[in-house]
């Protein structure tokens, strides 16, 4: 093995790589075969943090950086003056086995430029992970791109050797998918994953049936898109989200807030500051969803179109609902228990359990965890003692505010001084 | 004066305790490792031991009176090794013999929320293992790893490491505690490594008195390769050294290539 080479080529690849930021190992149900190597039947595993803070769980690169398309946002572009390189399926193959021996990663998460077709680029994507299982009797996690305009039969064919397929919708809204990706259709990302989502629900119920089926993408789909590149709404975002969450039962959308790759007129300029709070935002709205029992259009529509950036969206949904507060932690049920600013969904399995055995006040719900500066305003216990003022939801807004710290009010005020 | 009994550290050795606690009716037994006792206080003290009858019929009772999740919890928070941590186990057990159930719902009572908490640390700390264990191949096609867990999860992770690298030897090594697993192609068992320096020098490279110890050269290559992924996969205009830190807190780099070259 020529290191250097390799090492060049890591260098390149990988880079381009890391926009993709689904990074997740977890969800799979593979088992280690025949004492061979690998299992991925447990929990997801970060091996390594980057100093942006991101979870380092999957070998994670292009097959190549060679594109025949010229979407405005990605850095891969095939206008973009770059250096261009590419993996031979056998390195990607020895690269992961190398690396997931020595725990360095838990599988590979392996995406491409499209060379020649996206027929071509899949049929290459799938002949690594092939490799991967029957000839090196591999078990750890493997995550393969669809790739867009990819044919059906393709696909059916990665679900048999990868635990998650994911085809990145990138630009919310279709009219900005027009405006910065022309050579590319809607429909062309909807196609892989219905393909896919049909083969995951036949497998499913033949498994049913016969114990020995195969197993068929067992971590399921998952999907990204960017923010703040073309000028979307939070409500069109996350409309989006529910509907792919919804319709193709996808594990997961990530959120990427834009990060400046390219001159073009038609996007931020470069040295445009990434929006992360934004993205944060984004992702707290995204568990309401799956975790809390919210509905979508109970956080955004009409009248809300974009989410606060000075406090949390359950927070926010909090305030205009004063209606339905004070919440009894002693007789609520769930559903009203996970709506309380300040208490997470293990907070309320906690909450849940220790009720049963007394009476909570106060101090029971800080030793267990919760925020009770939060709160405060939302709740009565065990304890004579409780919020009695009759407060509007902006003093609530600006007591919370004043006492606690965002981690995030620093970035905060720099946008504003941005604008003013 | 209350009385003090003594237990060689193992978790064979305190549920020999409880077994004695109950047999001979002692009333508010403190109950403390030998090698932590704090012997000054007490009137009385008395060494536990270890039986593995008497420990076997104490464990047979509470895996018949707990589920899993609770009796887990109830052995992670015992490889805590915190300080007093037996007062608070010592509780568990009786409060599970008194309900003739499992207490660990009882998070409003603060000998439980104690419990459960030193558990959740322990439970961290292993899955911070799972991740941050680095092996490099030496001789004999053996992949050798250091550590120095915060706590006691060696004996957490065995299963973990055994089912992933089925078809690899291996070695994780504990150099706090001065053991170590090895996994021969067929079990895992204990071992100790008799280190030709007596204060072993902690870090990645020192692999101690393993035979043949050296790296081979490709070993070098793979780590550098593995350097530059990490390097390469960071965007910089994301950096944030805060979340950085609160993942890979500072104590862990020197068993991180990536992060000590």
């Amino acid at each position: 093995m020529n290191y250097e080479r390799i090492k060049e080529k890591l260098e390149i690849l990988a880079d381009a790589a890391k926009y993709d930021v689904s990074c997740s190992s977890s969800g799979s149900k593979r088992q280690n075969k025949n004492k061979g190597l690998g299992d991925s039947s447990g929990m997801g595993i970060c091996h390594s943090y980057t100093e942006d803070g991101r979870c380092v769980s999957l070998l994670k690169i292009l097959l190549t950086n060679v594109c025949i398309f010229d979407c405005a946002y990605c850095v891969t572009r095939k206008s973009n003056d770059i250096k261009r390189a590419a993996f031979t399926v056998q390195e990607v193959v020895d690269l992961t086995i190398n690396f997931y021996r020595r725990n360095y990663i838990e599988g590979l998460f392996l995406s491409s430029g499209i060379f020649k077709s996206p027929d071509a680029t899949m049929e290459r994507l799938i002949r690594v992970a092939k490799k991967l299982r029957l000839e090196e009797n591999f078990n750890g996690y493997i995550h393969l791109k669809s790739i867009p305009g990819a044919s059906d039969e393709l696909m059916q064919e990665a679900g048999l050797y990868a635990d998650r397929l994911s085809v990145n919708i990138e630009i919310p809204t279709k009219a900005g998918l027009k405006l910065l990706a022309p050579d590319k259709d809607h429909k062309d990302f909807i196609q892989p994953m219905k393909a896919v989502q049909k083969s995951i629900q036949i497998y499913k119920s033949e498994k049913k049936l016969i114990r020995s089926t195969p197993i068929y993408a067992p971590a399921g789909q998952s999907t990204q898109m960017i923010v703040g590149a073309t000028g979307e709404s939070d409500r069109d975002i996350m409309y989006s989200a529910n509907f792919f969450y919804n319709k193709f039962d996808m594990k997961r959308v990530y959120y990427s807030g834009y990060i400046p790759v390219a001159d073009d007129s038609r996007l931020p300029a470069i040295g445009t500051e990434v929006p992360m709070m934004r993205e944060n935002r984004l992702y707290q709205t995204d568990w309401l969803l799956r975790f809390y029992g919210f509905d979508v259009r109970e956080i955004l529509n009409d009248q809300h179109q974009n989410l606060d950036m000075d406090i949390d969206p359950k927070l926010s949904w909090a305030l205009r609902n004063l209606d339905q507060f004070p919440v009894d932690i002693n007789k609520a049920e769930k559903r009203m228990l996970a709506r309380i600013p300040g208490v997470g969904m293990r907070s309320v399995g906690k909450i849940l359990s220790a009720r049963r055995y007394r009476k909570l006040n106060w101090e029971h719900l800080k030793a267990i965890g919760i925020s009770i500066n939060r709160s405060k305003y939302f709740l009565t216990c065990d304890s004579r003692e409780f919020e009695r003022r009759d407060l509007t939801g902006i003093q609530i807004k600006n007591q919370i505010l004043l006492t606690g710290s965002s981690k995030y009010s620093k970035n905060f005020t720099n946008q504003l001084s941005l604008f003013s | 004066m209350s009385r003090l009994l003594t237990y060689d550290g193992s978790f064979n050795g305190f549920l020999s305790s409880v077994f004695d606690v109950y047999s001979h009716k002692l009333k508010n037994p403190t109950i403390q490792p030998e090698h932590r006792a704090q012997t000054q206080l007490f009137g009385e003290i008395q060494h536990i031991l270890t039986d593995l009858e008497k420990a076997g019929r104490v464990g047979k009772k509470l895996k018949q009176l707990l589920d899993t999740d609770a009796f887990n919890t109830l052995y992670r928070a015992f490889l805590s090794e915190e300080e007093n941590i037996e007062h608070y186990l010592f509780d568990f057990c009786k409060t599970t013999f008194d309900l003739g159930g499992s207490p660990l719902g009882d998070l409003g009572n603060p000998k439980i929320l104690k419990v459960s908490q030193a558990a959740k640390m322990v439970g961290r700390e292993k899955h911070r293992m799972e991740a941050f264990i680095r092996f490099h191949l030496i001789e004999d096609q053996l992949f050798y790893a250091n550590c120095e867990p915060d706590f006691n999860v060696l004996p957490l992770i065995a299963s973990h490491f055994e089912k992933r690298y089925a078809d690899q030897k291996w070695v994780i090594y504990d150099l706090k505690r001065n053991f170590g697993i090895y996994y021969d192609l067929k079990e895992v068992v204990e071992v100790t490594i008799d280190f030709k320096d007596p204060k072993p020098q902690r870090g990645i490279v020192n692999t101690g008195g393993v035979k043949g110890s050296r790296f081979r050269e490709s070993e070098n290559n793979y780590r550098d390769l593995w350097n530059q992924y990490f390097k390469s996969t960071n965007i910089e205009s994301r950096k944030n050294m805060k979340l950085h830190l609160q993942h890979v807190p500072k104590r862990y780099w020197k068993y991180l290539s990536e992060k000590v070259e």
